[in-house]
């Protein structure tokens, strides 16, 4: 009956390939070819160019408020490159680089952002949920998820990413266990900015690493340093390919800087020193990358003067057009917000929409509710 | 069909539904090998094993959330909470995603799920095994509830339930489990969601129900007749929500009297939807003021004292006789 140490059957480990200068780990680098480099490279920076201008567009009033992205496009295009279009992307709401890589359209995210459920809806062809909100809900989805292709076989994975404040969550504990006890293919990634809201991480937990908690879970877990693209394709590359085989979920912590406030009616100087915000900016993932790059010779300045020529060009055409669309039905319409509760509108609501029309002085018969299955049987 | 209980009808239903359709999932604590703790998922698990009767961790929002996960995968599953008195560690998952996913995606992700739910008093349980909760899921957006009455509207309505496109929560009242027995059909059928059943016509009350509390309806309506000589029209609204306003109406137009009865609390209880609908459709037809028997505003009393918050057929009687004589 002895009283000793117990030895766990896991461990974790930390990762990183560039560091903050862009000097790379000649073991470690992966390899990957020039085209895609530099492709990855173009889409941080329309990630990274999308989220300057929609701050703008807040500014001046031409969208609401919305959680800035920046400064997290290696995490969230690291990872999302590793999925087919066919395996589910379920983000939290920091994952821009991501939601654009999928095929969600920038026309479609202003939406978003200016107000209209529209916006949330997913493209085809791609198994993405839309921004969630409510803190580490999602991640549960992703664990059905993961559990659903056990039981269907049809070896997909989930990715779904989460904050460090998520991560005291109590949802973020059941879906780490519900994916560990069966053995679901979901990768966690962790986008630990440091900051939930104006409360460190120091405040939201009293241990060394969110990845450590892996251990517990009974999961291979890894940190990386998230300014490191390089590092975090490695490390969710590796956690798709152990999903995909049948070894189940993988933690991995992506240590990042929230450089931006929590969202843009946040004022962080209230809470954080502004030489702390830029200790971070020497180290954040473009341009870490950039010179990776051009050391590799992939890429040049010309290059970049080009892919923002024409980034700028997209955006501003995104911009005119969501505009324009906020103009014509269904966005203009406000009974559209009755059109797809339910697969079929329920008398209340059919009578609550007459309500509503009447009083906006609106015609019902020229706004059909225009949810899929209602219409279908209507022409049938 | 043979005769059988509530518990057996929705096993049935289980059992049926599970072998129609290979997406129905069943989920929830101790459903596996112990069959669930009222018994409720006998065979399911000996018949298709883990991959699809999964013994959850315990853990409510851990199981509706993975539910809402799977349905937006494509399956149907039936997730379990072991008593509705628990539902609330799960209800942000319900609120936020299960009645949104719909509306926030103009269509595009669906979440066919359906929530079971041991609900209700009379089994003299340990605290927090007696709620009834409803309103709460009636007065969230997106989704549809359903309450049966007996063994026949439990298959049916659980059918209805799974084959629903959107999310529907089913509440089970346990004190009917093995109350009664009746006759079900031998083929499969189906309640639609969002109609009420006329279950006895009458011209001078209408009496209005759903649930454990069907049986004082009953009861109320059998004395009612024998001492008062009133032909009470009841009413079993089977789903909360949507609710059935014609129903409701026709009835209220022809008899000019009503009574709500149900086990929840009064205060923006299901009686108080009711009432507001008769008040916005029929208050001219009203011969005297609706009356409510439903629990009372208290959270329902540990089992010494839950037969006197419970409405019965003497309580619903005595507000009967107040409407008819007013």
């Amino acid at each position: 009956m002895p009283r000793k140490p117990i030895e766990l059957p896991m461990q974790v480990e930390y990762m990183s390939i560039l560091d903050d200068t862009g000097e790379v780990d000649k073991e470690l680098e992966p390899k990957v070819e020039a085209a895609q480099l530099k492709d990855m490279f173009r889409w941080m920076l329309y990630a990274r160019r999308v989220d300057e201008r929609l701050l703008k567009l807040q500014r001046q009033g031409r969208i609401g408020t919305f959680p800035q992205a920046t400064g997290h496009e290696a995490i969230s295009l690291g990872s999302a490159i590793n999925l087919k279009p066919d395996d589910w992307h379920v983000p939290a709401y920091r994952e821009l680089a991501g939601f654009l890589y999928r095929g969600w359209t920038l026309e479609g995210i202003l939406i978003y952002w200016m107000g209209f459920e529209e916006g949330a809806r997913p493209p085809e062809g791609v198994n993405d949920t839309p921004i969630a909100v409510p803190i580490a809900s999602q991640l549960l989805h992703a664990a059905g998820m993961g559990m659903a292709a056990n039981i269907v076989g049809d070896k997909k994975v989930v990715m779904t990413y989460f904050g460090d404040g998520a991560t005291s969550e109590g949802d973020c504990h059941e879906a780490l266990n519900f994916a560990s006890v069966f053995q679901a293919p979901v990768i966690f990634v962790c986008l630990n900015n440091q900051y939930a809201i104006s409360v460190p991480l120091s405040k939201q937990m009293h241990c060394e690493t969110i990845v450590q908690r892996a251990v517990a879970y009974g999961m291979p877990g890894i940190k990386v340093d998230g300014n490191d693209i390089l590092a975090v394709y490695v490390a969710t590359k590796e956690a798709v390919e152990r999903a995909r085989s049948g070894g189940g979920p993988t933690l991995v912590e992506c240590l990042t800087y929230r450089y931006t406030p929590h969202t843009t009616a946040d004022d962080p100087s209230r809470y954080r020193s502004d030489e702390e915000t830029q200790r971070w900016v020497a180290k954040e993932p473009l341009i870490r990358f950039e010179k990776y790059l051009k050391n590799k010779n992939v890429l040049n300045d010309a290059d970049i003067k080009k892919m923002d020529e024409e980034i700028e060009v997209r955006i501003n055409e995104a911009i005119i057009a969501a505009e324009e669309a906020t103009k014509k039905p269904p966005l203009s319409d406000p009974l559209a917000m009755f059109d797809y509760l339910y697969a079929d509108l329920p008398q209340n609501l059919q009578e609550q929409r007459e309500e509503l029309a009447k009083a906006l002085g609106l015609n019902t018969s020229e706004t059909e509710p225009r949810n899929a299955a209602t219409s279908a049987r209507r022409g049938a | 069909m043979p005769e059988m209980n509530m518990a057996k009808a929705i096993n049935l239903a289980l059992h049926e539904a599970m072998d129609r359709d290979s997406r129905v999932i069943v989920m929830g604590e101790d459903i596996g090998p112990d069959e669930g703790v009222f018994r409720v998922t006998e065979g399911l698990w000996k018949k298709h094993g883990e991959k699809r009767v999964i013994d959850t961790p315990l853990a409510e929002s851990g199981i509706v959330g993975a539910a809402i996960g799977m349905a937006l995968y494509g399956l149907r599953p039936v997730a379990e909470i072991q008593f509705a008195g628990f539902e609330y560690y799960a209800f942000h998952q319900i609120e936020m995603h299960a009645g949104r996913y719909r509306n926030r995606t103009r269509g595009k992700l669906t979440v066919p799920m359906v929530l079971r739910c041991p609900s209700g008093g009379g089994i003299r349980a340990i605290e927090h095994h007696s709620e009834s909760r409803e309103a709460i899921y009636a007065h969230s957006p997106g989704l549809k509830v359903v309450i049966p009455s007996g063994p026949r509207s439990a298959r049916a309505l659980l059918h209805a339930a799974i084959q629903d496109p959107d999310p529907v929560i089913y509440y089970e009242p346990k004190a009917l489990y093995r109350l009664f027995k009746e006759n079900v059909p031998e083929t499969i059928e189906t309640l639609p969601i969002g109609r009420a059943q006329v279950i006895q016509e009458g011209s001078e009350i209408t009496l209005i129900s759903y649930g454990a509390t069907v049986r004082a309806m009953i009861d109320a309506a059998e004395i009612l007749e024998e001492e008062d000589g009133v032909k009470a029209e009841m009413i079993d609204l089977l789903s909360i929500a949507p609710l059935d306003t014609e129903t409701i109406l026709n009835s209220v137009r022809k008899t000019g009297r009503c009574v709500v009865i149900h086990e929840g609390p009064r205060t923006c209880g299901i009686g108080s939807e009711v009432v507001a609908r008769i008040n916005e459709g029929a208050l001219l037809y009203l011969e005297a003021p609706i009356k409510r028997v439903t629990g009372y505003d208290v959270p329902i009393p540990y089992f010494a004292r839950e037969k006197a918050y419970l409405p019965d057929g003497d309580k619903v009687v005595s507000a009967a006789r107040e409407v008819l004589s007013f």
